[in-house]
């Protein structure tokens, strides 16, 4: 907006009384706008600072061991949280694994697709996936999802993968209701509309010349898409892919129905599993509120948060420079 | 930029037609696989709540363990409370900063702000709970509908904030210039010309954050807590319709279950108005001023 114009003042202007009065309902409007903006980056620096100062005890006393142990124990005040960041990344990796296949062919779709009446009543659809609650998706996973998989596709893995050498320790079945591979499967149906959304914005800035290019030289489809516009979103993709990726690592509730809050560390991913948000949504409210278990559980949300914010700022400006070698 | 490497033997042209043709055909598997859930869920969640909808269901509260009956009146005062109450904090800070960051933001502040509310999208919403708990739940000594407001206010602000201020650069410069060139102050310009020209798109980035705000779970659990009796107290523990469907889907009991799936066609019926109206919305506006 820096063409904008500025409202004129010269020097020969008279500070008249209606002037001044003019000039200070800008004053106000413009301060006012400041300050609130002020007030936002501080909201950000408030809630790390807030965090950081409920989560120093637990960090202090337990340092490292804190991420290394997977001692677990309110009772006797021992907090390790392996098991939390293991079910944690492995959730999240699963979630990608399923979802960024899935959102790739579909923004490609979204942006191969030249009939209006098709692309615009599937653009809003993905987009609906997106405004779904966590909790509905949790509640749907529950009593749909989970016994639909827990009855079909794990005996089919334990029974074919789980019979190869080196991936059988992947596929020991349990009868536990919740396990990490549906909690990783409900994550990918949640993450498909964000990595979708900003795949195809990136997509939708790959130059026309190149495709043409591509075109003219014979290229199929399947080939201009692979030499010409897959290559120049690469980095835009890898942005979308971390944008994803944090939202599944923050995601708690659909998550927390899911995997079967189980502690342990299990290979298995059709055992159960505990993640960071879900130890945070589960304990925070039963934890008293001088012990040191708060402190623990704070120190997670740190943990969590830093993370988010970081792959959210890194992703910002993968997008942003993919983008802007498109233009 | 990268150049085009054709490959160094090219296969027939049959086959390479024929692998485009099964990546395309790809492409839209990849449109069914995403659609089969969102059929899913809307379905069952239809066939499942609707049949627990009824007068009861909307008037009164939450049926003690095992019983029939009952209803979730008092968790849709709760959110009604908790996300009026989160609206009225966040639409005035959200508007007011993207009015800054299309009106009057310059240089490295505007570029810091911007960044802020972008990033602050992401931030994962239990942590917003915790955030809020430390500060308000603490210090009150007591879980409160407001405290869950303020923490929806976390989650809101940057959403209104981004979406405002993407609505605001669409309105003309012509229409700025207009107004400054006849003398009306700046200030005036942004409140009477501005603002009303983007009017119908500030009301869409304000749906959009009601949406989100209806059905946000973790944030009110750590601040809000629940409450099985109707409450209308902002300082007292208050309960919301995805906290009770969280509750009771997790519960043994059926009557409590199938209230969950009730909550469940309310909770995805309010969203799902809200994100399809917003979009109609925001359509007509950028037709508008296109």
């Amino acid at each position: 907006m820096s063409e904008a114009p500025q409202s004129p003042r010269t020097e020969h202007d008279a500070e008249t009384p209606v002037r001044r009065r003019l000039r200070i309902g800008d004053s106000i409007l413009s301060g006012t706008t400041v300050l609130i903006s002020v007030g936002l980056v501080a909201l950000l620096a408030g809630l790390l600072w807030v965090l950081e100062q409920g989560a120093a005890p637990a960090l202090m006393k337990y340092g490292l061991n804190f991420f290394t142990s997977r001692q677990w124990d309110p009772v006797n005040d021992r907090f390790g949280a392996l098991p939390y960041i293991y079910g944690t990344v492995v959730t999240s990796a699963l979630a990608i694994l399923f979802a960024l296949p899935i959102s790739v062919g579909l923004a490609l779709l979204l942006n191969e697709v030249r009939s209006k009446w098709l692309r615009n009543p599937l653009t809003v659809l993905v987009d609906l996936l997106a405004a779904i609650p966590s909790v509905v998706y949790g509640l749907w996973g529950l009593f749909v999802l989970a016994p639909f998989l827990n009855k079909y596709l794990a005996p089919a893995l334990a029974a074919t993968l789980g019979r190869l050498p080196v991936l059988s320790s992947l596929f020991v079945p349990t009868p536990a209701v919740g396990n990490m591979l549906n909690a990783g499967i409900i994550l990918a149906i949640m993450i498909i509309p964000i990595i979708t959304a900003v795949t195809r914005e990136v997509i939708a800035t790959v130059p026309h010349d190149l495709r043409e290019a591509a075109m003219a030289l014979g290229a199929t489809r399947y080939e201009s898409i692979r030499m010409a516009v897959l290559p120049h979103a690469r980095s835009g993709i890898v942005g979308a892919t971390m944008l994803g990726l944090g939202r599944a690592l923050g995601e708690t509730i659909a998550v927390s129905m899911l995997i079967g809050n189980g502690l342990g560390i299990s290979a298995s991913l059709l055992a159960p599993g505990y993640t960071i948000p879900a130890i945070i949504a589960n304990e925070f409210r039963e934890a008293t509120s001088t012990g040191m278990q708060h402190s623990a559980l704070l120190a997670l949300a740190l943990v969590l948060v830093a993370i988010a914010l970081f792959l959210a700022a890194a992703s910002r400006l993968l997008v942003r420079r993919s983008e802007r070698m498109g233009s | 930029m990268s150049e085009l490497r054709p490959p160094a033997r090219l296969k027939s042209a049959a086959f390479r037609k024929a692998k485009s043709a099964a990546f395309t055909g790809l492409l839209w598997l990849t449109g069914v696989i995403a659609m089969v859930p969102l059929v899913l869920i809307i379905g069952y969640v239809l066939i499942k709540g609707t049949p627990v909808m009824s007068g009861a269901f909307f008037t009164q509260t939450a049926p003690p363990p095992g019983m029939p009956g009952g209803g979730m009146a008092q968790a849709f005062m709760g959110t009604g409370l908790i996300v009026g109450i989160g609206t009225a904090f966040s639409v005035p800070l959200g508007v007011l900063t993207a009015v800054y960051l299309s009106e009057y933001g310059r240089g490295r502040l505007a570029t810091v702000v911007r960044f802020v509310a972008e990033i602050l999208l992401s931030t994962p919403s239990i942590v917003a709970g915790a955030f809020i708990w430390a500060v308000v739940v603490t210090t009150m000594h007591s879980f409160s509908a407001i405290a869950g407001s303020i923490a929806l206010t976390v989650l809101m602000w940057p959403i209104i904030t981004r979406a405002t201020e993407e609505t605001l650069r669409l309105v003309p410069n012509d229409l700025r210039e207009a107004a400054l060139a006849l003398g009306v102050p700046r200030w005036k310009m942004v409140l009477r010309i501005v603002i009303p020209t983007a009017g119908s798109g500030i009301l869409t980035a304000v749906m959009l954050a009601v949406a989100r705000g209806f059905g946000e779970t973790a944030p009110i659990l750590l601040t809000s807590l629940g409450n099985d009796f109707i409450n209308t107290n902002p300082l007292q523990p208050t309960d919301a319709v995805p906290l009770r469907i969280y509750t009771y889907a997790q519960s043994a009991f059926t009557q409590w279950q199938s209230l969950a799936w009730g909550g469940a066609v309310s909770l995805l019926a309010a969203v799902l108005v809200l994100s399809i109206g917003a979009r109609i919305l925001s359509d007509r506006q950028q037709r508008r001023l296109g």
